[in-house]
C-alpha cells in the first residue's frame, strides 16, 4: 500500500466521466470528504450553476465521487470549480438517514451464519447479538440497483468471500464478507455469506425513491422471527405499511 | 386496439433500448442504451424520429412483427435481410438504411444480424411504458422494455401511426466507421500497472474472446502485469462504458453499455466516445489494438462525428424503388432490360 495522501486527484475515466479521488483506502476521514462534496455538488446543480450544465450523474463511492456528463469533456471550468470544491470539502454536511431494518437471522435465511460463528470461535446467538449490536454505513450503491455496501461489519465476523460463489442468492438476502455488509435486492449469482432476510425491498421503481438507502445512511438490524418476517412482507405488499416507515431519527452517536 | 406492433416470433438477442437511462447511477442503475449508438442515432432519424425514440437492438435473430392499424414507418440500420410481407399476399425486401411503410396485417421478418447490432425504428418510436425516465431495458432490473424483459411471442409493442399523407420511404447512405487503432485516454488507474504494461497495451494484438455480451467485452493476447499483486484490487469506484478493466489476470476487459455503476478492478484506460460504437461491430476472434490519445483528440472526435452525423442527414432521399417490383411499369417504361444495374451490386448482393 501507498501512503494514504490527502491530495484530491482528477482522474479522467474516458471524455464523458471523470473521478475525484480523495483517497485508495476505506477511511471515515475520506468517506467524510466525499459526502461533503457530494452536498457541495448537489447544491451547485440545484442552483444552476453553468459549470454543472452537462453532469448527468454523481455517483459517490467509500474513496471517490465520478461525475458523468451528457457529451464528451463535460463543461468548460468543471474541473477548476470541482477542485475548488473538493478542496474545501472537509466535513459539515449533514449526516445521512438512520433505519432499523427487520432482519430475520433463522436458519432457513442464513445458510451461511453457523459456518461464520465457527470461525470466529463463538455460537451462533452470539454472531446474531454482534449482527444486531452493529452499526453500518452505506459507503456505496452498486453491483446492482439499490445494493448497498455498508461497512461496520464487527472484525470477529469478517470472512473472506466463498470459494464458489452461489448461482442463486434469494432476493432480499442479508449478506456479509470481509467488514461488508449488502442485502441482494433481487435474487441472483452471488458470493457473499448470508446470514439473514429482511422483508423490505431495497429497490421499487415506483417509488419516488427508489433506492430505499443513499450513500451516507446508516442502517441497524431489528431481529424478528419468520413469522414477523411474513407478515411484514404481507404488510408491505398490501400498502398497510410503507418501506420509509423504517426510517427512525438517528439515535445519539 | 392500439395500434402498433404484435410479436409474433421474438427472435433471439433482441431488446428495446432508447438514448439510455440517466440519473439514477448513485442508486446503481446502469445506463443501458444501444451498443452503438451511431447506428440507433441513424435508424431513429430515418424513421422520423423522435431522437429519444424507444428501437429495437437485434444482437443476433431478428422477430417477425404483424403490423396492427398503421400506417407506420419503419427504418433499419445494420446489416440484415429483411423481408415485408404484405397483407395482400406480396413480399418486398426491406433493405438496410431504407424505410418501408407497413399498413394492417403486414409483416416484417427480420433475419440474423451480422457483423454487430441491427436497429429496427419505427416512426413516433416504440411507446412502452417508460421506467425512471428510460424504455431502455435493463433486464437484470427489470427496468424497461416490456415489463423489464425482452420481446415475447404476442406482445404488442405499441406505436402511434403517421399521417397518410406523409412522405414516402427513404433511403440514405450507409454510415462510414472510423478505422485504425481503439482510441482511449488513459486511467482512471493507469498507474497501477507497470511502463512496460502500458507500452504492452498499445502494441498488441488483443483478440475478442466469446465472453462478451452488453455488459462487456473480454480480450485475449499478452498478460498486462500490475505494480504489484495488490495494485490488481481497488476500493470500488465509479465506472462508465469503455472503462477497460485488468484483473488479476492481466486480460482487459472493456465495460460495455449495461455495465454496473462502480467496480473494483483497476482501469487502464478508457474507449473514448467516439470510438465506443465501433466496438459493437467487432466479432469474436477479430483482433484490434488500442491507442492513447488526449482529452483535446477525444472532444474533437466527438464534434467530428457530429458533423459526420449532419453530413449523413444530407445522404437521405426518397426511395428509389420499392422493394416490390412492378414488371408492368418496368414494361412501360420499357427499362427491364437495364434493371440489373452492375454499378450498384450491393443492393442485389445484399438481398436477393
Amino acid at each position: 500500500m501507498r501512503d494514504e495522501g490527502t491530495a484530491v486527484r482528477m482522474l479522467p475515466l474516458g471524455d464523458a466521466a471523470l473521478t475525484v479521488e480523495f483517497g485508495r483506502t476505506i477511511a471515515a476521514a475520506t468517506r467524510v470528504r466525499v459526502t461533503a462534496l457530494a452536498a457541495a455538488i448537489e447544491t451547485a446543480r440545484s442552483t444552476g450553476d453553468p459549470a454543472f450544465a452537462s453532469v448527468v450523474d454523481v455517483v459517490p463511492t467509500f474513496r471517490s465521487l465520478t461525475l458523468h456528463f451528457s457529451r464528451p469533456g463535460g463543461d468548460p471550468g468543471l474541473a477548476e470549480r470541482l477542485a475548488q470544491m473538493a478542496a474545501a470539502a472537509d466535513g459539515g454536511a449533514t449526516a445521512g438517514r438512520h433505519w432499523r431494518l427487520p432482519a430475520c437471522f433463522d436458519a432457513a435465511f442464513a445458510p451461511d451464519l453457523d459456518d461464520l460463528a465457527a470461525r470466529a470461535g463463538i455460537d451462533r446467538a452470539a454472531a446474531v447479538a454482534l449482527l444486531r449490536g452493529a452499526r453500518f454505513e452505506v459507503g456505496v450503491i452498486g453491483f446492482m440497483p439499490g445494493f448497498p455496501y455498508m461497512s461496520g461489519v464487527p472484525a470477529r465476523l469478517s470472512a473472506p468471500r466463498l470459494a464458489s460463489p452461489r448461482t442463486a442468492v434469494p432476493a432480499r438476502s442479508i449478506a456479509v464478507t470481509g467488514e461488508m455488509c449488502a442485502v441482494y435486492p433481487w435474487r441472483s449469482p452471488g458470493g457473499w455469506r448470508l446470514v439473514g432476510s429482511t422483508p423490505v425491498d431495497l429497490f421499487d421503481p415506483n417509488d419516488r425513491e427508489p433506492s430505499l438507502l443513499a450513500v451516507g445512511d446508516t442502517v441497524e438490524w431489528d431481529e424478528i422471527d419468520a413469522d414477523a418476517h411474513r407478515a411484514i412482507a404481507a404488510d408491505l405488499a398490501a400498502g398497510r405499511i410503507g418501506r420509509h416507515d423504517f426510517r427512525v431519527e438517528r439515535a445519539a452517536a | 386496439m392500439t395500434d402498433g406492433f404484435v410479436v409474433e416470433a421474438p427472435g433471439l438477442g433482441v431488446t428495446i433500448q432508447d438514448r439510455g437511462r440517466t440519473g439514477f447511477r448513485a442508486m446503481g442503475v446502469t445506463a443501458s442504451g444501444p451498443l452503438d449508438a451511431d447506428l440507433a442515432a441513424c435508424a431513429v432519424w430515418l424513421a422520423g424520429g423522435p431522437e429519444d425514440a424507444a428501437f429495437l437492438e437485434i444482437r443476433g435473430l431478428g422477430p417477425t412483427l404483424r403490423a396492427v392499424g398503421g400506417p407506420h414507418r419503419l427504418a433499419l440500420t445494420g446489416r440484415i435481410a429483411a423481408e415485408i410481407h404484405h397483407a395482400d399476399g406480396e413480399t418486398e425486401t426491406f433493405r438496410p438504411w431504407t424505410t418501408a411503410t407497413l399498413r394492417d396485417g403486414d409483416r416484417v421478418v427480420l433475419g440474423a444480424a451480422a457483423g454487430g447490432p441491427a436497429h429496427l425504428a419505427v416512426g413516433g418510436g416504440f411507446a412502452v411504458p417508460p421506467a425512471l425516465g428510460s424504455r431502455a431495458t435493463f433486464e437484470r432490473a427489470g427496468l424497461g422494455g416490456i415489463d423489464g424483459r425482452a420481446p415475447a411471442k404476442g406482445d404488442l409493442l405499441p406505436c402511434t401511426t403517421i399521417a397518410e399523407a406523409a412522405d414516402g420511404d427513404l433511403e440514405a447512405s450507409e454510415w462510414s466507421f472510423g478505422h485504425g487503432p481503439i482510441r482511449v485516454i488513459a486511467g482512471p488507474q493507469d498507474d497501477h500497472f507497470a511502463p512496460a504494461a502500458l507500452d504492452l497495451f498499445t502494441a498488441a494484438d488483443w483478440r475478442v474472446t466469446r465472453e462478451s455480451d452488453r455488459m462487456g467485452m473480454r480480450f485475449d493476447g499478452p498478460r498486462l502485469d500490475h505494480l504489484s499483486p495488490a495494485e490488481a484490487d481497488i476500493v470500488s469506484d465509479g465506472v462508465a462504458p469503455g472503462a477497460i478493466q485488468v484483473p488479476a489476470a492481466g486480460r482487459p476487459i472493456v465495460l460495455l453499455a449495461d455495465c454496473q455503476t462502480v467496480g473494483g478492478y483497476p482501469k487502464i484506460a478508457t474507449v473514448i466516445s467516439a470510438d465506443l460504437p465501433r466496438l459493437a461491430r467487432v466479432q469474436a476472434g477479430d483482433t484490434l489494438r488500442f491507442a492513447f490519445v488526449d482529452m483535446a483528440t477525444a472532444v474533437a472526435a466527438a464534434a467530428a462525428r457530429d458533423a459526420a452525423f449532419a453530413g449523413w442527414r444530407r445522404s437521405i432521399v426518397p426511395k428509389r424503388s420499392s422493394g416490390r417490383i412492378d414488371v408492368e411499369a418496368l414494361w412501360r417504361e420499357n427499362l427491364v432490360g437495364g434493371m440489373i444495374d452492375a454499378s450498384r451490386p450491393a443492393d442485389w448482393g445484399e438481398t436477393t
